[in-house]
């Protein structure tokens, strides 16, 4: 696709078609407004966290910052938040590549897998606070599931409880999973039907075929995705809210970093900054990893 | 044909009884308003509460704000990468990717920072304005790669130079040309930005702004019952919009990663 | 005892029917090509052979064993696909090594019969590369040596040879060919191209709308078609409407001239028929004897096509277009000029009115 940039330029040349004046540093007056504005709303305040990580109050350079990352409650911050978005990736990662493959798998009628990744693209997008409350609704103390546990005697709390780890992993991955299936659904269908057909010939059984063909073929799109989806949890801030009402108790670090916020006084402007920070820089590892693995990916499928 | 093996249905199953759930318990919950009866009682508290409506129409006139100013931004920027710097491609793929490194919280939290006592923070008008570039920002990935998939399954640089040959400027070849080819594709990055900034909630709750998601996460600390119905009809919502845009891109490739968290 | 026997075979979609009552006998070490139009059953029943489609009725032995319904996996058959359809996340070796892998052969064996089949598909030296890294020839060459790796029965091959330039076309299906008589392994080839079909068979079966029309040798295909679709579908014909005027002595009346066919004809005299003549029979010189017919035409237009001349006249209104070889001391007609052609009465097909 890129590759035909220098056969669009000769192409250009020879048209001759260029009754607009144009001189090549005009052409990039285009795209001004553009990087004008995603340098003034993007780039510049991720790059004043980042800056202003380094300084103390006073405006010197200082590592004291970052240091302070070390805090107990900071550390644990992370660690559960890092354990929160692993779980839920891999977990939400598993069951939708699982109903991705249902949904793709020859035979299944074609408004059911309609169905299913027009709901995903839906549930997708159903995040934040509505869907807190919906599993408030469901698994919340008066939730519907409870109760009805409660009803056949099976009392479920206080050993779980939606307000801990295990409840908000269970929330997140409501949309986690969705964006499994509508990723995944794509790749599963660039299994060419050939491949298995191959492969049966050659004597090899369905497992034989998945473990050996199928699964080696999807890994590079799997792993991307279920690091996208770790990216998805780990940037997730209004889920958590709901659920735990900004409280700090075994907090994920965007609801540390909301609260740095919307404290009146910025108590210490500069550890605020560098949990930003470390948010970025994990970010920033997981979407290029996501971006090498897809490039990986493509290698194999878009043939 | 070979039939769908049982595991299949199996997951099928076990996925729908897991999406459905959560769903059916807000709605059911959201019934029980009146004690002792199933009935419409929350939704008619919530459609009469003051704050219900204006907050729902503050964040809709966010919201096509921020499709307007996103569309401008993107269609005129993605066609002249397209006709002109197609070198600068990836550099406008990976800058569109970012909004997904810098999760909402952290671009709140450094918007504020760095516009930290200018008129963009000092007043409401302009901390509105704040949260509408931050929302245009959050849109890019939607808004890109929507346009670029419009316009790479029309043949730019043909339709441009049949527009110049017949006479046609610059604002006309974009406004009458290029715009009405990639509408299609304008409207599904168009319902995706609708659906996220309708519902969401920590750059509105940060900024202080008078949102449908702060509003809604208000409600749930005074009632009890009305968030459930305000979430039902968020998902209504949410499903709508995402509904029209599978609708409108039937056939076009388009993939969407995410909205708000 | 044929080695592969399909008998009464059909298969029908919800939409229709794909394969009607399809017979047929394979012997040891044949070569068959299933040939006919795009949608005419032959993929479906190559498909059926392989395992990939159950019949809905009919049924297939290999070697005496009734394989109606026995999974692909366990048919020990080798199947070579259109699109390669090559793993592309293993090296050429470890495609070709597949099959003996999945069957649990040891690795020294494995190692053996990969080296074999590269070495008989010229391909030694790219046992590591991976398929993306091959031309689409290689890729069908080490498709063709994965399929062959387990030793199979028989030897299916789905248009193998339909996504390649002309040219190594031409030397990959010798090659196939070579191989197969080499191997002497039963060997079933889909193909929708005629010249490929008639070049490498032993027998050829043309299909169409998902039924038989004709199974025979490449000649008899070719020089007596049985029904008017195998006539009009392999190789150029020219047909003309003609009339019966002597059924026993076999004479027909083509715009008013006599042509004869040399044998007693079974439509009754008075009926219409199609004279079906194909464009390498005639001569301009009489090369044929005093027995043959002669037809008078005008030239039109000559077209120049290397080894030979097409030329297009009109008999009686009727287009005809008949070839001259490209000899030395060709004498083409002018345009415009009437000329007399030749044929032999035996080259004459009689088919039904069209």
């Amino acid at each position: 696709m890129a590759q035909t940039a220098p056969t669009d330029r000769n192409v250009r040349q020879a048209s001759g078609l260029a009754p607009v004046a144009w001189r090549p540093s005009w052409a990039w007056l285009g795209v001004l407004p553009f990087f004008a504005f995603i340098g003034a709303f993007l780039i510049w305040p991720a790059a004043e966290i980042v800056v202003l990580s380094f300084l103390d109050g006073r405006g010197q350079p200082t590592l004291q910052n970052v240091r302070d990352l070390g805090q107990p409650f900071i550390v644990t911050s992370y660690l559960y938040t890092i354990e929160l978005s692993a779980v839920t990736a891999l977990l939400g990662g598993l069951a939708g590549f699982l109903l991705a493959y249902a949904v793709t798998s020859a035979g299944m009628p074609r408004w059911i897998r309609a169905a299913v990744l027009s709901f995903a693209g839906v549930a997708s997008n159903f995040a934040g606070i509505p869907l807190a409350f919906a599993f408030i609704a469901t698994l919340g103390q008066l939730g519907l599931v409870t109760q009805g546990l409660r009803y056949v005697g099976i009392s479920i709390y206080p050993t779980f409880s939606l307000y801990s780890f295990w409840g908000l992993a269970l929330t997140y991955i409501y949309f986690q999973i969705p964006l499994m299936v509508l990723i995944m659904a794509p790749a599963l269908d660039g299994l060419r039907r050939e491949w298995r057909e191959a492969a049966e010939s050659l004597g090899a059984s369905p497992w034989q075929y998945w473990r050996r063909v199928g699964l080696p073929i999807l890994l590079p799109s799997l792993l991307g995705t279920m690091v996208l989806l770790f990216g998805n949890a780990f940037g997730a801030h209004a889920t958590a809210f709901a659920l735990t009402g900004g409280g700090s108790q075994a907090s994920v670090v965007t609801i540390l970093i909301g609260a740095q916020l919307s404290s009146d006084a910025f108590s210490n402007p500069g550890l605020g900054n560098a949990l930003a920070l470390g948010m970025i820089v994990i970010m920033a590892l997981t979407i290029t990893l996501y971006t090498w693995l897809q490039r990986l990916a493509e290698r194999w499928l878009q043939r | 044909m070979r039939r769908a093996s049982y595991w299949s249905w199996l997951w099928l199953i076990l996925g729908s009884l897991y999406f459905a759930l959560p769903l059916l318990a807000t709605f059911q919950f959201s019934l029980l308003a009146k004690k002792g009866e199933i009935g419409l009682t929350a939704y008619a508290s919530v459609f009469r509460d003051s704050g219900f409506a204006s907050s729902f129409a503050f964040s809709f006139q966010t919201a096509l704000a921020t499709i307007v100013i996103s569309a401008l931004l993107i269609v005129p920027t993605t066609y002249w990468v397209h006709l002109r710097l197609p070198e600068l491609r990836p550099l406008i793929e990976f800058l569109t990717l970012l909004p997904f490194v810098v999760p909402a919280v952290v671009l709140v939290f450094g918007l504020s920072r760095s516009y930290n006592r200018t008129p963009l923070t000092n007043s409401h008008g302009g901390l509105h304005l704040l949260l509408i570039a931050a929302y245009v920002v959050l849109s890019f990935p939607y808004m890109y790669r929507a346009v670029d998939t419009g316009l790479r399954a029309i043949n730019v640089r043909a339709l441009t130079e049949a527009a110049q040959s017949l006479g046609a400027r610059w604002p006309t070849i974009l406004f009458r040309v290029i715009f009405p080819n990639v509408f299609v594709a304008l409207l599904s990055g168009a319902f995706v930005t609708f659906a996220i900034v309708m519902g969401e909630f920590t750059i509105a709750a940060l900024l202080a702004q008078p949102a449908f998601g702060p509003y809604i996460n208000l409600l749930s600390s005074s009632k009890v019952y009305e968030p459930s119905a305000l979430a039902v009809v968020s998902f209504a919502l949410t499903w709508a919009s995402i509904g029209l845009l599978q609708w409108l891109s039937r056939g076009v490739g388009q993939n969407q990663p995410g909205g708000p968290r | 005892m044929p080695f592969l026997e399909i008998v009464n075979l059909h298969k029908r979609y919800p939409g229709g029917v794909a394969v009607e009552q399809v017979n047929l006998a394979v012997e040891r070490g044949e070569f068959i090509s299933f040939l006919g139009p795009s949608g005419c059953g032959k993929t479906t029943t190559l498909r059926m052979i392989a395992g990939f489609e159950t019949p809905t009725s009919g049924t297939l032995t290999i070697d005496g064993a009734d394989m109606t319904r026995t999974p692909t996996s366990q048919r020990n058959i080798g199947m070579v696909f259109q699109s390669y359809a090559l793993f592309p996340n293993m090296s050429v070796a470890d495609n070709i090594g597949f099959g003996l892998r999945v069957a649990g052969r040891p690795a020294s064996e494995i190692r053996e019969r990969v080296a074999e089949l590269l070495g008989i598909i010229h391909l030694a030296d790219f046992a590591q590369r991976y398929p993306a890294q091959l031309s689409g020839g290689q890729q069908q060459r080490v498709a063709l040596a994965r399929a062959l790796a387990i030793r199979p029965r028989v030897l299916l091959l789905d248009e193998p040879l339909s996504a390649l330039d002309a040219k190594i076309r031409i030397v990959l299906r010798h090659e196939i060919r070579a191989i197969q008589r080499q191997l002497g392994i039963t060997t079933i080839y889909v193909t929708h191209d005629q010249e490929e079909a008639l070049a490498l068979s032993d027998r050829v079966v043309v299909m169409n709308n998902g039924r038989v029309e004709q199974i025979g040798t490449p000649s008899a295909i070719y020089n007596t078609p049985q029904t008017a679709f195998v006539a009009s579908f392999i190789g150029t014909l020219n047909v003309l409407p003609a009339r019966v005027v002597n059924r026993d002595a076999g004479h027909l009346e083509v715009g008013g001239q006599v042509v004869r066919v040399g044998r007693a004809l079974t439509d009754a005299t008075g009926s219409q028929v199609t004279l079906a003549l194909r464009p390498e029979i005639f001569s301009l010189n009489g090369a044929y004897g005093p027995d043959a017919n002669r037809l008078s035409a005008v030239a039109e237009e000559l077209s120049f096509l290397g080894p030979t001349v097409r030329v297009r006249t009109h008999v009686a209104g009727h287009a005809l277009s008949f070839d001259l070889f490209n000899t030395t001391g060709l004498v083409l007609p002018q345009l415009g000029e009437q000329i007399e052609l030749h044929f032999a009465p035996e080259a004459c097909l009689v088919l039904p009115p069209g």
